[in-house]
């Protein structure tokens, strides 16, 4: 797409005026009348029987309206929902039920166990340290491994063991390559648990209108309308008596793409209290009881050439998925699976994955989903092969590379890479860096004692998620455009945008398509009575699917405009052009019409051509034919200190692919804050539970976000590729830098720790960890 | 209790519980939204306001404490409706993604900026580490503090 007036500029966003002030609107800030607090009472063991609750002090505590129970809810609230349980793709998959509030049996620490209403949030903190619960306590299993272990405790007694599934893939002659391999590089590999931690934590506002029957239900969510669908089965609900608004979203990384207990059990609480009700997630809550990301261990066997040729890759994994399943628990790994072969043309591929059930939170998906545990796998490896071969990691990857005429290219996962040019944006990021003076720098440094580590992640992942063949619920996404009469222009999208900048990049390409001043356009999202159904915003797919579905639907008014136009004008509407925010004849703009005036012959009905429908409004459902796949090269030069085993970053060089680029300003964005999240991965972040099943990392004080002064200023570039799968040429790029920046990273220390003979550190490097191997060599 | 404080200009009584936080406080009872509790523990700064000319976290210091003081929150900033410097910074080099640290970040950006004018990049990225962003990386929140500190110093 040619960079025109709007699409490809710098454009400041619309959305930051009021978020700038104070004056946007999140969860809690929706106040309602006689609105109530609720306070959820959380399981404070791993395992346990539930004996008995006595709820009776609290109830009479001063300001409680109700307390609530598992049995109170069991038989008028569904389970929560997975949409990933098909057996025939996870053969015997054991499908738990998974209450709103406990019953029986506590299966991890934070698992809602009674609710509290009243009139004020402090009173209902105040109820729950009323309630009586007699726990009997079980035997905890804090991982994959313990679980898997003869005589383990069994979390679900409804069979015998945990094993919750399993999950196969398998690509070529994965036997073939390996006996025909010169070497078997084998490493095992750890990808530690996360925490997301959007700034805003999640929370639930619901009100229930009696007259209407109707549940209004706000929540901070990545998915109002399929929430809205969940919940309707949860409280047996018509769906069109349920509307869920997404207010103002203060980040969500995936956490958000999800249905929860307290979605459920507020709009209840609603609708049998007859008040609305509140729940805002603490931080302590959000830790314990919001999903988690990442946490499989596998064994990776790269068969290898003499001269770094890779052959085939063998994946064997356990995934700890927590005690239940959340919205896509067992779908995650599957992205695992799909992108093992990295940028790289080897197609003999396995892996096969065991998830056990623990008694921890259920996993679930985390910026870049599944796909940052392949990418950190296959880039750690290169540079592991490099080690054990005594070759050049640039070398090997160059060597292994797919070639830019070979796309569309089909993996040997099955799926089909849509363009890409891996050299280019190694070689740029290469001179970006200097590459040769960063080499000669570090041996200069190592002479003095001091280790510089040059790290490479030459990483491709999927996006665009996806067509629905392949996406458990639907990966089409939905538009509406409609002009009114005075010539305002509003966009309803089904994507729900939570600091993506839509509400800009959107008006922008309708800005240059319709010829309108961006500051008539409205984007509308998150609002379900509002908006036709859609799917929402995950999986950078919000523009590359969004953004094609608005402009398809675009494009249908656009041709209806300049029908009219042509009509008004006595000309062909082949003749119509856009000149100076006019639909003119060529070369006559003093004669044209604006979209306006357009729009309100289009809406008085009476000078149309005939046959043609009054109003002005279209809509478009865009099913799209493959995913995206954005790629890049990412370096990162890090120091690591001697004498303390820290980390410093000395310089952050990233070159992007992500197609065409609507608005850079928000793409540096996004790659900003993908990379820092990327970073918190492989430096600082671990939710660690301990053998009791308790999570030790549950504050900010122990679970380590990264902070403004542990990155240098990130270098940026990047190349475009056009992805042939939409119309606009665009990848998406919301979760290339955290998928790029962890082996980067990683790959950066242990090369700085070259000298001490260290070929493989399972993440996070802190310091400690660096600082003790240091010590042992 | 009675307390009386000034909070963005307004002077005004109130009667409050002596167990609420400054940040419900400004939330629930003074009717204000920009003011954000992201983690209830002094850690995120997203509840940032300045308490007599000092940037607090507003999740921990008790309305009662605030007896007599002077507050500013975000919503004090712009002032006959001209954005203040620092939050045109934040828009102008999009310092802001999903806007839920922001507020308290800009606070942190002010207090840093009326006690070093000219930081450097080193200054700011040390200055708003009490202030956590999910979001943006941090280098635009950098480059929006540095425009904000060209704007007020020349």
């Amino acid at each position: 797409m040619p960079v025109s007036k709007s699409v490809g500029a710098r454009i400041k966003r619309r959305e930051d005026p009021r978020l700038i002030q104070g004056l946007a609107h999140y969860v809690d800030d929706i106040k309602l009348p006689n609105l109530l607090h609720v306070a959820i009472l959380r399981s404070p063991y791993a395992h346990a029987r539930i004996n008995g609750i006595n709820t009776d002090a609290a109830q009479n505590l001063s300001g409680v309206k109700s307390v609530v129970t598992g049995d109170d809810v069991k038989d008028v609230i569904g389970g929560i929902p997975c949409a990933a349980t098909d057996p025939e793709g996870f053969p015997g998959i054991k499908v738990p039920h998974h209450p709103v509030l406990a019953t029986g049996k506590v299966r991890f620490v934070g698992e809602p166990v009674a609710a509290v209403a009243a009139t004020d949030a402090y009173i209902a903190q105040d109820a729950l340290d009323l309630i009586e619960v007699d726990y009997e306590p079980l035997d905890a299993i804090n991982s994959a491994e313990a679980a898997f272990a003869d005589g383990a405790p069994v979390i679900h007694e409804d069979w015998d063991d945990n094993m919750a599934f399993t999950w196969s893939i398998a690509g070529g002659d994965v036997d073939a390559a390996f006996a025909e391999a010169d070497h078997v590089v084998s490493q095992r590999i750890d990808h530690q648990r996360l925490v997301p931690n959007p700034m805003e934590t999640r929370g639930v506002v619901a009100q229930y209108l009696p007259g209407k029957d109707q549940l209004n239900l706000w929540s901070s969510t990545q998915i109002p309308h399929l929430l809205r669908t969940q919940i309707s089965v949860m409280l047996s609900m018509a769906e069109n008596h349920v509307r869920v608004i997404a207010p103002e979203v203060g980040g969500g990384f995936g956490c958000k793409l999800n249905v929860y207990a307290e979605e459920a059990l507020l709009g209840h609480m609603a609708k049998y209290l007859g008040q609305p009700v509140k729940w805002i997630e603490g931080r302590r809550e959000n830790f314990l009881h919001t999903i988690h990301g990442r946490d499989q261990t596998g064994d990776v066997e790269l068969a290898v050439k003499d001269d770094g040729t890779i052959l085939g890759l063998n994946y064997t994994v356990t995934a700890d998925v927590g005690a239940y399943y959340q919205l896509l628990t067992p779908a995650i790994p599957t992205l695992t699976g799909l992108m093992l072969c990295g940028s790289y043309t080897f197609k003999n591929v396995q892996m096969n994955l065991k998830a056990a059930f623990t008694n921890k939170m259920a996993t679930d998906a985390y910026r870049g989903a599944g796909r940052p545990e392949a990418t950190y796998l296959i880039e750690r490896m290169i540079d592991v092969v490099a080690h054990d071969l005594d070759l050049d990691p640039l070398a090997v990857r160059r060597k292994n590379f797919i070639g830019k005429d070979a796309f569309p290219y089909e993996t040997g996962t099955a799926l089909a890479y849509d363009s890409g040019d891996y050299t280019a944006a190694l070689d740029k990021a290469l001179k970006i860096a200097d590459y040769e003076a960063l080499r000669e720098q570090q041996a200069e440094l190592r002479e003095e004692g001091r280790y510089l580590g040059i790290g490479f992640s030459t990483y491709v992942e999927i996006c665009g998620m996806g067509p629905s063949a392949a996406m458990p619920a639907g990966g089409w996404e939905s538009s509406t455009v409609r002009v009114d009469p005075t010539g305002k222009v509003t966009v309803l999208t089904g994507v729900s945008p939570h600091g993506q900048g839509q509400e800009t990049t959107f008006a922008q390409l309708i800005a240059d398509g319709l010829g309108v001043d961006i500051d008539d356009i409205r984007i509308i999202h998150g609002d379900t009575d509002a908006v036709q159904y859609g799917i929402g915003t995950f999986g950078s797919r919000a523009t590359a699917v969004g953004g094609t579905a608005m402009v398809h639907a675009m494009g249908k008014v656009k041709d209806k405009v300049v029908d009219i136009a042509a009509h008004l004008l006595e000309s062909n509407p082949q003749d119509i052009v856009i000149e100076d925010g006019k639909y003119c004849v060529q070369g006559a703009p003093e004669s044209g019409l604006t979209l306006g005036e357009i729009a309100m012959v289009a809406h008085v009905g009476v000078e149309l051509p005939e046959g043609t429908e009054p109003g002005l409004a279209e809509s478009h459902f865009f099913e799209p034919p493959n995913f995206t796949y954005p790629f890049g090269t990412h370096i990162a030069v890090v120091e690591v200190d001697a004498d303390t085993g820290e980390v410093e970053i000395e310089r952050y060089i990233a070159v992007d692919d992500c197609g065409n680029i609507i608005n850079p300003l928000i793409v540096e964005g996004q790659v900003h804050g993908g990379i820092a999240q990327g970073v918190g991965q492989a430096l600082y972040e671990e939710a660690i539970y301990d053998e009791s099943g308790q999570m030790i990392t549950g504050s900010f004080m122990d679970y380590a976000l990264p902070k403004a002064h542990n990155f240098p200023r990130f270098e940026l570039a990047n190349t475009v590729t056009p992805s042939p799968v939409n119309p606009m040429g665009v990848k998406g790029v919301g979760e290339a830098g955290t998928i790029g920046s962890t082996p980067a990273i990683a790959n950066a220390v242990i090369d700085a720790l070259k000298p001490f003979g260290v070929r493989h550190i399972d993440l996070p490097l802190r310091p400690e960890k660096l600082w003790k191997l240091m010590q042992e060599t | 209790m009675k307390i009386e404080v000034t909070v963005n200009g307004e002077h005004q009584s109130y009667d409050v519980e002596p167990r609420m936080l400054l940040v419900h406080f400004l939330r629930d009872v003074v009717g204000l939204t920009g003011t954000h509790v992201g983690c209830e523990t002094s850690l995120c700064g997203a509840c940032s306001v300045m308490l007599n000319g000092d940037a607090v976290k507003s999740c921990t210091v008790l309305a009662v404490q605030a007896n007599g003081a002077e507050i500013t929150t975000i919503e004090g900033l712009a002032q006959n409706g001209e954005l203040h410097p620092i939050q045109e910074g934040f828009w102008e080099c999009h310092g802001l993604q999903c806007g839920f640290c922001t507020p308290g970040m800009i606070i942190a950006a002010h207090q840093l900026l009326e006690r070093n004018p000219k930081p450097s990049e080193a200054d700011i990225r040390r200055g708003i580490e009490g202030n956590l962003c999910r979001c943006t990386g941090y280098q635009h929140i950098v480059d929006a503090v540095q425009y904000a500190s060209k704007k007020m110093t020349t």
